[in-house]
C-alpha cells in the first residue's frame, strides 16, 4: 500500500493533496491537468444557484508573503457547471463540490445539484469574506453553522464538509456546531479578511476594497485553527492556507489534519506543486520511520507525542 | 511576486479611429507578446499588451469599453497603477519570419518586429484592416526594416482582401523558418493551417477574459491552459490541441459561450 494514500469522510484518496476551492477549477479541463499533475482530490469552484458575474477588476493584489483576491465567486450557476464537474470527473480523484448559497435552502439546492451532478462530497462554503450575503454571513456564528450542516446533511446522501472561517473569535467553536450540525468533516481556513491601499493612487487596490487573504501569510494562523478545532471535535479535519511545501503540510497534519488543500501556491509552482509536496511527504515518512499519514496526524499535541 | 507599480502618463497618441496608444515615464521591459494589467482606481483593471518596450514604454489599445474610454481621455502627469509584465511572450526562430498582424493585433507583432530586426532576422509583415484608417504602426516597421504588405478588407488600401490570403502567396514564393500572428481569432486558425501546410513552426498570441493575470483563477482557460499565465503566445503544437480553439471562450461568470 501506498503510505500517502488516506481515507477521510469515506473518500479514499490517493495523497493528502487536495485542490482548493476557486483555483485552476472553473473548467472541467484545469480540473483535469490539476489531477494529471498529481492531487489527490480536487474541489470545484465555489457554485451557486443562479450565474454569478464576479466582481469588476483589480480582483487580485499580490501583496508580502500572500495574495489578496476578491472574485466576488463568479460562477456560471450549478446548471452550467454540472457539465464541469462531468468532465473533471474523468481525471480519477474524488471532485468536492463547493456551495454557496445566501441563506441555508439555497445553500441545500445547490448542495443536492451538485450531487447529481456526480461530486463525491460537497464542500459548504460559509466562509468567503467578500461576497455580499453569500460567504461569511453564512458562517459567522455557531448557531448559523450549525442550522446549514443540519439542513444541508438532512438533503444530500454524500459526504458533508464545512469550510470555516477564521475571521472569528473562535474557530474551533464553528467547528463545534458543524459536528453538532451533521458535518462529516471540517475545512479549516478559509481566507482572511485584508485589504491593501496603493499610496501613490490613494486608493484600495482591489475593486471590492476588502479581500481574503492567501498563502504563506496565512499559514500559522490556519495550524493554529486546526489544532484548536482538534481538540474540539471528533470530525475529521481538512487543513488549508499557506501550504506550497511538504514541511508546510507537516505542520497542518501533526495539528490534526488527515489532508491539506493547497490554492495560492500554484502562482509560484504551477500544478506541479502536488507531486512536490507528495514526494517530501514520503521523504519525510521514510526518514522518520511513519509508515501512513495517519500516524503523524495530531502528534504535535500532548496527549499524542 | 509582482508588485503593483505606478507609471506617470508621457504622452498619449491616436493611432487611428478609437486606437490610442499610451506612452509612459519610466521603463518596462518586456518580451514581444507579454502584457501588463493597468489599473485605473475606482474604475477598471484590464489587460494591454507592450506596443514600445524599455524606457518610455508603451501600451496601444482600442476604446473599447468605459475602462478604455477613461484611460483615453487622460493626460499626460496623470498617474495609473501596472501589474506585469506577464505571461509569455513570442520568441524570433530562425532568420526569416512571416508575421501576420491583423487590426490592432499590429501593436503585439511591432515589437517582434524590433526584436527581430535586433537578432538580424528578415521579416516580411502582412498587415491587414478593415479600411485604410484602421492601419496602425505601418511606418513604424518599414522604418524597422520589415517588407510591409498591406491588405484592407475595402481595397482602401493594399490589396483588396485577407492578410492570410497575402501570407498564402509569400508562402508558396519565398522560403521561411517561422510564422507569428497576432489578430482576431478567425485569421490566426487560417495562419495556422497556412503554416502546418508549409511545415513551419508557427506562433499566435491568443485573447480571453482575464481577471487574475497570475495564472490562478481559471477565467481565461481554454481546454485546460491559461492564456494569462501559459500564453498568451502559444506555439503551434500546443494550438493543435485546443478543441476551443476559434470556436469557444468563456464569460466572465465562467460560462462557456461562442467566440463569435
Amino acid at each position: 500500500m501506498n503510505g500517502l494514500e488516506v481515507e477521510i469522510v469515506g473518500l479514499r484518496l490517493r495523497n493528502p493533496t487536495i485542490l482548493a476551492s476557486g483555483i485552476f477549477d472553473e473548467t472541467g479541463r484545469s480540473m483535469l491537468e490539476v489531477a494529471k499533475a498529481g492531487a489527490g482530490a480536487i474541489v470545484t469552484k465555489s457554485v451557486s444557484m443562479q450565474e454569478r458575474q464576479g466582481y469588476p477588476n483589480p480582483c487580485v493584489a499580490e501583496v508580502e508573503c500572500g495574495l489578496l483576491n476578491a472574485m466576488g465567486l463568479p460562477n456560471p450557476g450549478i446548471a452550467a457547471y454540472a457539465d464541469e464537474i462531468a468532465m473533471g470527473r474523468q481525471g480519477g480523484v474524488p471532485v468536492i463540490g463547493s456551495a454557496v448559497g445566501s441563506n441555508e435552502d439555497e445553500i441545500a439546492e445547490v448542495a443536492a445539484s451538485l450531487c447529481s451532478a456526480g461530486v463525491d462530497a460537497v464542500e459548504l462554503n460559509l466562509s468567503c469574506p467578500h461576497a455580499d450575503g453569500h460567504g461569511m454571513e453564512m458562517g459567522s456564528t455557531p448557531e448559523i453553522v450549525r442550522n446549514v450542516c443540519d439542513i444541508v446533511s438532512a438533503r444530500i446522501d454524500k459526504p458533508v464538509l464545512a469550510k470555516l472561517t477564521p475571521n472569528t473569535t473562535s474557530i474551533a467553536s464553528l467547528a463545534e456546531a458543524a459536528e453538532e450540525g451533521g458535518a462529516d468533516g471540517v475545512v479549516a481556513i478559509n481566507t482572511l479578511k485584508g485589504m491593501t491601499i496603493c499610496p501613490e493612487l490613494r486608493a484600495p487596490v482591489l475593486s471590492n476594497r476588502v479581500g481574503g487573504l492567501s498563502g504563506p501569510a496565512i499559514r500559522s494562523v490556519g495550524v493554529r485553527s486546526v489544532f484548536e478545532i482538534f481538540e474540539a471535535v471528533e470530525i475529521p479535519i481538512i487543513g488549508v492556507g499557506g501550504v506550497s511545501t511538504a514541511r508546510d503540510a507537516l505542520e497542518y497534519f501533526m495539528a490534526g489534519a488527515r489532508a491539506v488543500q493547497i490554492g495560492t501556491a500554484v502562482r509560484s509552482q504551477g500544478t506541479a506543486v502536488f507531486s512536490e509536496v507528495c514526494w517530501g511527504l514520503t521523504k519525510f515518512m521514510s526518514d522518520n520511520g511513519y509508515e501512513s499519514i495517519s500516524d503523524i496526524v495530531g502528534v504535535a499535541h500532548d496527549d499524542r507525542a | 511576486m509582482t508588485e503593483l507599480r505606478v507609471f506617470t502618463i508621457a504622452d498619449q497618441i491616436d493611432e487611428a479611429k478609437a486606437c490610442r496608444t499610451v506612452r509612459f515615464r519610466g521603463s518596462l521591459h518586456a518580451d514581444p507578446g507579454q502584457f501588463v494589467m493597468v489599473w485605473l482606481p475606482r474604475e477598471d483593471e484590464f489587460p494591454m499588451s507592450v506596443s514600445y518596450v524599455g524606457e518610455g514604454f508603451g501600451l496601444t489599445y482600442k476604446i473599447v469599453g468605459e475602462g478604455t474610454r477613461s484611460l483615453s481621455t487622460m493626460n499626460p502627469g496623470e498617474k495609473v497603477g501596472i501589474r506585469g509584465p506577464y505571461g509569455r511572450g513570442f520568441e524570433v526562430q530562425g532568420r526569416r519570419m512571416l508575421a501576420i498582424a491583423g487590426g490592432v493585433g499590429m501593436a503585439v507583432i511591432a515589437p517582434l518586429v524590433d526584436l527581430a530586426m535586433e537578432e538580424r532576422a528578415d521579416v516580411d509583415l502582412v498587415l491587414g484592416a478593415k479600411t485604410e484608417s484602421e492601419l496602425i504602426m505601418k511606418e513604424r516597421c518599414e522604418m524597422a526594416g520589415a517588407n510591409v504588405h498591406i491588405s484592407t478588407d475595402d481595397g482602401s488600401s493594399g490589396t483588396k482582401g485577407l492578410a492570410t490570403d497575402i501570407a498564402r502567396r509569400l508562402l508558396q514564393t519565398a522560403e521561411y523558418d517561422c510564422v507569428c500572428a497576432c489578430g482576431p481569432e478567425k485569421m490566426i486558425v487560417s495562419a495556422f493551417r497556412l503554416s502546418e501546410e508549409h511545415g513551419l513552426p508557427f506562433q499566435a498570441s491568443l485573447e480571453r477574459y482575464i481577471k487574475c493575470g497570475i495564472g490562478i483563477c481559471d477565467s481565461c482557460a481554454i481546454d485546460g491552459r491559461h492564456v494569462c499565465s501559459e500564453g498568451p503566445v502559444f506555439s503551434g503544437d500546443v494550438l493543435a490541441s485546443l478543441e476551443d480553439l476559434g470556436r469557444r471562450r468563456l464569460s466572465p461568470s465562467g460560462r462557456i459561450v461562442s467566440l463569435d
